[in-house]
């Protein structure tokens, strides 16, 4: 999405070597959502819209807070209000700001086709380049936060860039920045995880949530985003937020074990018939046989 | 087509009609981009191919829209071809002489008819392994349309697709070797239509005989 000065370390869809990769001096950059501390209050999807100049979109109306039921095209980080009913019969709400959580294996970017549509930059922010963008879709199969998503004109695909454009330039993505309740952070990923550990042992230690902890799945190589949760154990209580997630098994398939096989069938069948007719040439030369005076007619 | 018109003046035999001809090449031009551009997204070390075909976005653009008309003229293939396709104990005997066709050693194979058994299971290959790319291209298409559309279903789709693909590239390689390559002639016969009499008894004997036979009688 934005022309920043970051150094590249993975390209999708790209043959050859990529210019960033192994020159890493910066850090991981993080981004670290307490839930506990959320209000539901909006201000990051406002903040994102007005940065990313995002146009405005209908919404829907289902007698909940829950304006529309997933991140779209062009509305790239969206609250999810989940009512959850404790043991004890009290309710509480479970809110999580949702985006896309910059993966450090990214699906998307193992999925796409297309050279340099999905980027990876050394600081762990993945992001779309739309320009090269072809408007397959693949990255939406190989996502398991189902975040990638289609612009139906343009037939380009758009995210969350975590705010590539401002991080470039030293500055926090503008979600951070206008949190009224400092649940989010942003940092160097081990500072974040740092801090997210010890918010979530106070958690665990004075406010009787046992099972506070972190969200920072291994499955995908850790993400650029991680949560504080009351109840670790439970993600799916958080809208959704799978528990294990990991890269498509069907994508890993497709670029891998399929690729391969595929690709050794395609070139041995190719160097199987060469030799094939060098051995053995043709069933009989037209000369020869064949060629049996004039050619006649035709229908 | 009645048999006795196609026995053509100096020693050739009409094998496809018109119809026929453009039919197999409404499917082979069509294959060929989908071949180039689908092995664009295959591989990022094919990925110029898209450029050279006039682009990626144009590629992605062109691709399910070649794959409506491939899938229409292998369609109408099954409809004009699929009676003249079905396996008998001749194509039985046939596979079991294997070695020898793919050795050249046709005079020990049982005589084929129009279709050989190898060109008949290239014809089910294509209309299968058509049928598969359709369902899965239309979806990877737009999956946006289908009310019941899921990403389950569009990542079955990516594989489905891409094997099916890759099923008939091992199709589509032998049918080009053998048309282009092993037995000469056989070009020809879908350009112009014809083949020599040469031909036709040493690749299709039972037709020939067929046709010969139906020439020799008077016409009903
Ligand atoms: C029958 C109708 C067909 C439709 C509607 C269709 C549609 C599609 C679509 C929508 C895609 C996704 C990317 C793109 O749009 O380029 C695709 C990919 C592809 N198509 Fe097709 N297609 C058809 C037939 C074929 C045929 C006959 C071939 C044979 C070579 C083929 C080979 C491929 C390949 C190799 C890919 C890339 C798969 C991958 O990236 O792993 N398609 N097709
Ligand atoms: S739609 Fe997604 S997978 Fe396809 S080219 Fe665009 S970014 Fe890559
Ligand atoms: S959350 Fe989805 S879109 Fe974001 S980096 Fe991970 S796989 Fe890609």
């Amino acid at each position: 999405m934005s022309q920043a000065t970051l150094r590249v370390q993975k390209i999708s869809g790209h043959a050859g070597s990529v210019p960033g990769q192994d020159t890493q001096r910066e850090y991981t950059v993080c981004k670290l959502i307490d839930t506990t501390t959320c209000i539901g209050c909006k201000a990051c999807e406002v903040a994102c819209m007005e940065w990313n100049d995002l146009p405005f979109g209908e919404t829907v109306f289902d007698n909940t807070y829950q304006t529309m039921p997933e991140t779209r095209w062009n509305y790239w980080n969206l609250i999810l209000f989940n009512e959850h009913e404790r043991d004890d019969g009290s309710l509480m709400w479970l809110m999580r700001k949702n985006q896309c959580m910059h993966c450090g294996e990214p699906g998307c970017l193992a999925a796409c086709p297309a050279d340099g549509a999905i980027i990876q930059y050394t600081n762990g922010i993945v992001d779309f380049q739309q320009a090269n963008c072809i408007g397959c879709g693949y990255c939406i199969t190989g996502c398991p936060f189902d975040i990638p998503k289609m612009n139906p004109k343009t037939h380009r695909v758009f995210k969350c860039t975590l705010c590539t454009d401002r991080v470039s330039e030293g500055l926090e993505p503008a979600c951070i920045k206008s949190c009224p309740t400092g649940c989010l952070h942003f940092g160097i990923k081990d500072d974040m995880k740092e801090l997210a550990e010890s918010r979530a042992k106070q958690l665990r230690d004075y406010s009787n949530f046992p099972n506070a902890g972190v969200y920072d799945p291994p499955g995908v190589g850790g993400t650029g985003v991680i949560y504080v949760l009351h109840d670790a154990t439970q993600p799916e209580l958080y809208g959704g937020l799978p528990k294990n997630p990991h890269v498509p098994w069907s994508v890993k398939l497709w670029k891998g074990p399929l690729k391969w096989f595929g690709n050794v069938a395609m070139i041995g069948g190719l160097i199987g018939l060469f030799v094939h007719y060098l051995r053995y040439g043709p069933k009989a030369r037209e000369e020869e046989d064949l060629a049996t005076g004039p050619r006649g007619g035709r229908t | 087509m009645s048999r006795q018109e196609q026995i053509l003046p100096h020693g050739q035999v009409l094998r496809y009609t018109l119809r026929e001809r453009i039919t197999h090449w409404a499917a082979g031009v069509t294959y060929l981009y989908l071949l180039g551009t689908g092995l664009a997204f295959w591989s990022p070390w094919l990925f110029w191919l898209a450029v050279a075909l006039g682009g990626t976005q144009v590629s992605r653009t062109l691709h399910p829209w070649a794959g409506l008309i491939f899938f229409g003229s292998v369609w109408y293939m099954y409809v004009m071809w699929a009676p003249q396709m079905t396996h008998t104990d001749d194509d039985r005997r046939w596979w079991k002489a294997l070695k020898y066709y793919s050795t050249n050693q046709d005079d020990k194979m049982p005589p084929a008819g129009r279709y050989n058994a190898g060109q008949k299971f290239l014809f089910w290959g294509f209309f299968w392994a058509n049928l598969l790319l359709f369902l899965s291209g239309i979806f990877l298409w737009a999956p946006q349309y289908f009310a019941w559309h899921s990403l389950v279903a569009m990542r079955i789709s990516v594989l489905v697709h891409a094997a099916a693909a890759l099923f008939t590239i091992g199709l589509f390689m032998i049918h080009l070797y053998m048309g282009l390559f092993a037995e000469r002639g056989a070009f020809g016969s879908v350009i112009r239509g014809d083949v020599s009499i040469a031909f036709a008894k040493r690749y299709h004997p039972a037709w020939y005989k067929e046709i010969a036979g139906e020439a020799a009688s008077p016409r009903k």
